[in-house]
């Protein structure tokens, strides 16, 4: 069975069972577990009254939801004005070949998930890149790779 | 050992008066000595990524250990956003004022030694002046601060973000405690309407007239009205709502709170960028404290009046921004805007009359109450009053926050407060406004920044960023970075938004490659045409207007890209061509190291080749060359 959902019990109590709370739901599961499963869904939907089809129209429908399961290490790279100006788009892409995924997926191993962000607002230190919660900032290429060596010594 | 931060516990003292709290302010002010060091260490999102959580955690640890008289052991605050980012991680020394740059863990000590034992400045730490070099000492002297206006900013680096007691010892809710002695609601109603003020978060609509639209909707088919924050702040390059919400909560809740006052809701909404999770940490614990004193919830400072509000957590939609997407989000759906035949103010949330104003709106409320409709219209211009807060980024020297009055010209707050670009050129462009807005040109460098100026320009005031483009930036490609963002955020709705925009999108991307024809130009403009005329909201309406400014103003850099293929700016990838200048190369093999095709050759010491048939113009030599010898062509 699904390890989502033994502990949901706990997590679906906080809230009314209301529809209005589905988002609610949603991003305290995700915030558990990084993605919602398939049962998950289903479990919110009963608990919540809102249909599955529709509960699976809002979690696809906003960006920050994920239904599969992410990597260990999550990398975000910042494309808002300021990073892109100073050149996100060049570290998306040297990710992309350093890890052989396109942004928006995770390494075979499980290892890495690669994403892009639209502005985590420190944008005198563009270009950034958000790997796991620490800030890495003025981003250059060869700093990529130090960057993942320092996460893969871990 | 005591750190300063928790020298009042916030017990649930619970305020029944203006009087109570006229006391308790009195009783925190008493308290605390203002000759004793305080060390206020900037803990905004900038400063963060900079190292100064470390920081804090060095001067905890290194004041519990040295040997410090208790009359001088200085309390540590983590204060919200001190506004020159480009200069944290930030620290602020009282009682003397002392500004202190760029601070690293290991300056810790010398701090500590120095300053707060010795009474000495740590010279090195110092703000230089950029023309002279000499070091400024404190925050008022220095240009970038002294020519702003800060109103919203005032208390945001000064104040404990976290401790309702720092917030009331500098007026918080006096505003609020006036309103409910001795203002109906109505009285604040007009006092708003009076003040001009507009909504900061784009459109400009003014604020009392909103407020007045909703009374009269209630009036019409009854309650209940609802008060929302929008703090769904999806600008890129914009970050000034997320610094007040997480350096000033109580100002936002306190202008929340009057709202509800003035036009008689029990439930307000706090709908939060799903990216600030400090926001909403802030907002929750301020809450909370308001709770407990009495400020917010049943019966506020015992005057009969209940209110109390909740916060959702956006979940990454820029569309949710807009007013009717972001009441269907609330609402727990997919968040798509409606038409607005019947606007929101009539029925909003749960079709019911609903107010919805931007953060930094809410946040001007308590200073018009406490200062009055006259003192706010005296700043800023007679049609767009009082201050704004923008975000200077990009190719500026002075990156942060900076709160001007209305109708500050452009030049004035990239060129001075800003400092100019790092070239020390003239700056080629600055895009206000973000996806809706547009790119100003230098030649219009005098525009004011205000909200009637900008659309006249073809721009837009939008949220507040203002982002600054030197002549290595390429208007083909923001135009493209723009669409590109509005497509992937348009929520697909009505045809002209979903279809129009990459439609656009991929005619841009043809200038980019060399593949435009003249033609194309006019058929952009007619798309544009038909977006703003036929979206559904502003997402759609105002998406044109990057690309639409960017051809008014660089038409002659479009022609290059149609007419001889070539990116001025040396920025779209298929026109451009890198090579290594053999004078300049001193075969140091960096770049070849770090050349992902394997495409730059060369013998050690001597000048290096790009194979440019391999190359895929990744930029990464010429961004590793420390002695300037890769050239784009």
């Amino acid at each position: 069975m699904d390890h989502q959902v033994e502990a949901i019990d706990e997590i679906l109590e906080h809230y009314p069972e209301e529809p209005e709370f589905l988002i609610f739901l949603l991003q305290d599961i995700q915030s558990a577990y990084g993605f919602i499963s398939k049962e998950s869904m289903q479990m919110v939907s009963d608990y919540t009254g809102v249909p599955i089809t529709q509960a699976y129209s809002v979690a696809t429908f906003y960006q920050s939801f994920r239904l599969e399961p992410i990597g260990e290490h999550e990398l975000r790279v910042c494309l808002g004005t300021a990073c892109h100006l100073k050149g996100g788009q060049r570290i998306v892409e040297e990710l992309e070949r350093k890890l052989n995924i396109k942004a928006g997926e995770t390494t075979e191993d499980m290892m890495y998930t690669l994403d892009t962000v639209n502005c985590v607002g420190a944008c005198a230190l563009a270009p950034v890149l958000l790997a796991d919660e620490k800030y890495e900032t003025n981003i250059t290429a060869s700093k990529i790779k130090k960057i993942l060596k320092k996460i893969e010594s871990k | 050992m005591s750190n300063g931060n928790t020298a009042i516990s916030i017990d649930s003292i619970r305020l029944n008066s203006l009087e109570d709290l006229n006391t308790l302010r009195q009783n925190i002010i008493d308290k605390h000595d203002p000759n004793k060091p305080e060390v206020l260490i900037c803990h905004g999102t900038g400063c963060i990524a900079n190292g100064s959580v470390e920081v804090i955690d060095a001067f905890k640890k290194i004041c519990a250990d040295a040997d410090i008289d208790a009359k001088i052991m200085p309390g540590i605050k983590a204060t919200g956003c001190q506004g020159l980012c480009s200069k944290g991680p930030l620290v602020l020394i009282k009682p003397q004022g002392l500004f202190y740059q760029k601070v690293k863990a290991s300056d810790v000590e010398d701090i500590i030694q120095k300053t707060i034992i010795k009474n000495e400045p740590v010279e090195r730490l110092l703000y230089k002046d950029p023309k002279t070099g000499k070091p400024i000492k404190t925050e008022e002297e220095i240009p970038y601060y002294s020519l702003q206006k800060r109103v919203i900013l005032k208390n945001i680096g000064k104040i404990d973000p976290t401790s309702i007691h720092d917030k009331i010892a500098v007026g918080g809710y006096q505003a609020l405690a006036k309103a409910l002695k001795t203002m109906t609601p109505e009285e604040v109603v007009t006092e708003v309407a009076n003040s001009g003020l507009r909504g900061r978060g784009g459109a400009g609509f003014p604020t009392g007239r909103k407020w007045q639209g909703a009374l009269k909707a209630v009036e019409k088919k009854g309650g209940p009205v609802y008060v929302v924050v929008n703090g769904d702040e999806g600008d890129p390059g914009a970050f000034m709502d997320c610094a007040i919400m997480e350096g000033d909560p109580h100002a936002v809740l306190e202008g929340l709170i009057l709202g509800a006052y003035a036009l008689g809701a029990n439930k307000g909404y706090l709908y939060i960028r799903a990216e600030y999770p400090l926001a909403v940490k802030h907002l929750e614990m301020a809450m909370e404290q308001a709770r407990a004193h009495g400020l917010l919830g049943d019966n506020i400072l015992n005057s009969g009046f209940s209110f109390d509000a909740q916060i959702n957590r956006g979940a990454g939609a820029f569309v949710c921004g807009e007013s009717t997407a972001l009441f269907t989000s609330i609402e727990g759906k997919a968040g798509t805007p409606r038409p607005k035949y019947v606007r929101s103010v009539e029925e909003g949330l749960w079709g019911n009359p609903t107010v919805l104003n931007n953060v930094e709106t809410w946040a001007n409320i308590p200073l018009i109450i406490k200062k009055g409709a006259d003192w706010y219209s005296s700043i800023g211009t007679p049609k767009s009053t009082g201050t704004k807060v923008f975000c200077l980024v990009g190719k500026v020297n002075n990156v942060g926050l900076v709160e001007v009055p209305m109708g500050t010209p452009i030049t004035k707050i990239v060129d001075e407060i800003g400092g100019g670009i790092p070239s020390g050129k003239p700056f080629k462009a600055v895009q206000t406004g973000g996806p809706s807005g547009g790119c100003i040109p230098n030649k219009l460098k005098d525009t004011p920044m205000d909200f009637d100026s900008l659309t006249d320009a073809g721009a837009m005031m939008g949220s507040g960023a203002m982002i600054v483009m030197d002549e290595h930036d390429c208007v083909v490609d923001i135009g493209r970075y723009f669409l590109r963002f509005l497509e992937e955020e348009s929520c697909g709705k009505c045809i002209p938004c979903r279809l129009g925009l990459t439609k656009m999108r991929e005619i841009l991307d043809n200038f980019s490659a060399g593949k435009g024809k003249i033609e194309d130009i006019e058929t952009l403009q007619s798309l544009a045409k038909a977006i703003q005329d036929g979206a559904l909201c502003a997402l759609g309406t105002s998406a044109p207007n990057p690309c639409l400014t960017t051809i008014k103003f660089f038409k002659d850099e479009y022609l290059a890209h149609i007419n001889d293929q070539k990116c001025p700016a040396g920025v779209c990838k298929e026109l451009i061509t890198y090579s290594i200048d053999p004078d300049a190369c001193t075969g140091c093999r960096s770049c070849a190291r770090l050349c992902p095709e394997n495409c730059i050759t060369g013998k050690k010491k001597e000048p290096h080749v790009i194979n440019a048939d391999k190359c895929i113009r990744c930029g990464i030599c010429l961004e590793t060359c420390k002695f300037d010898a890769v050239q784009v062509n």
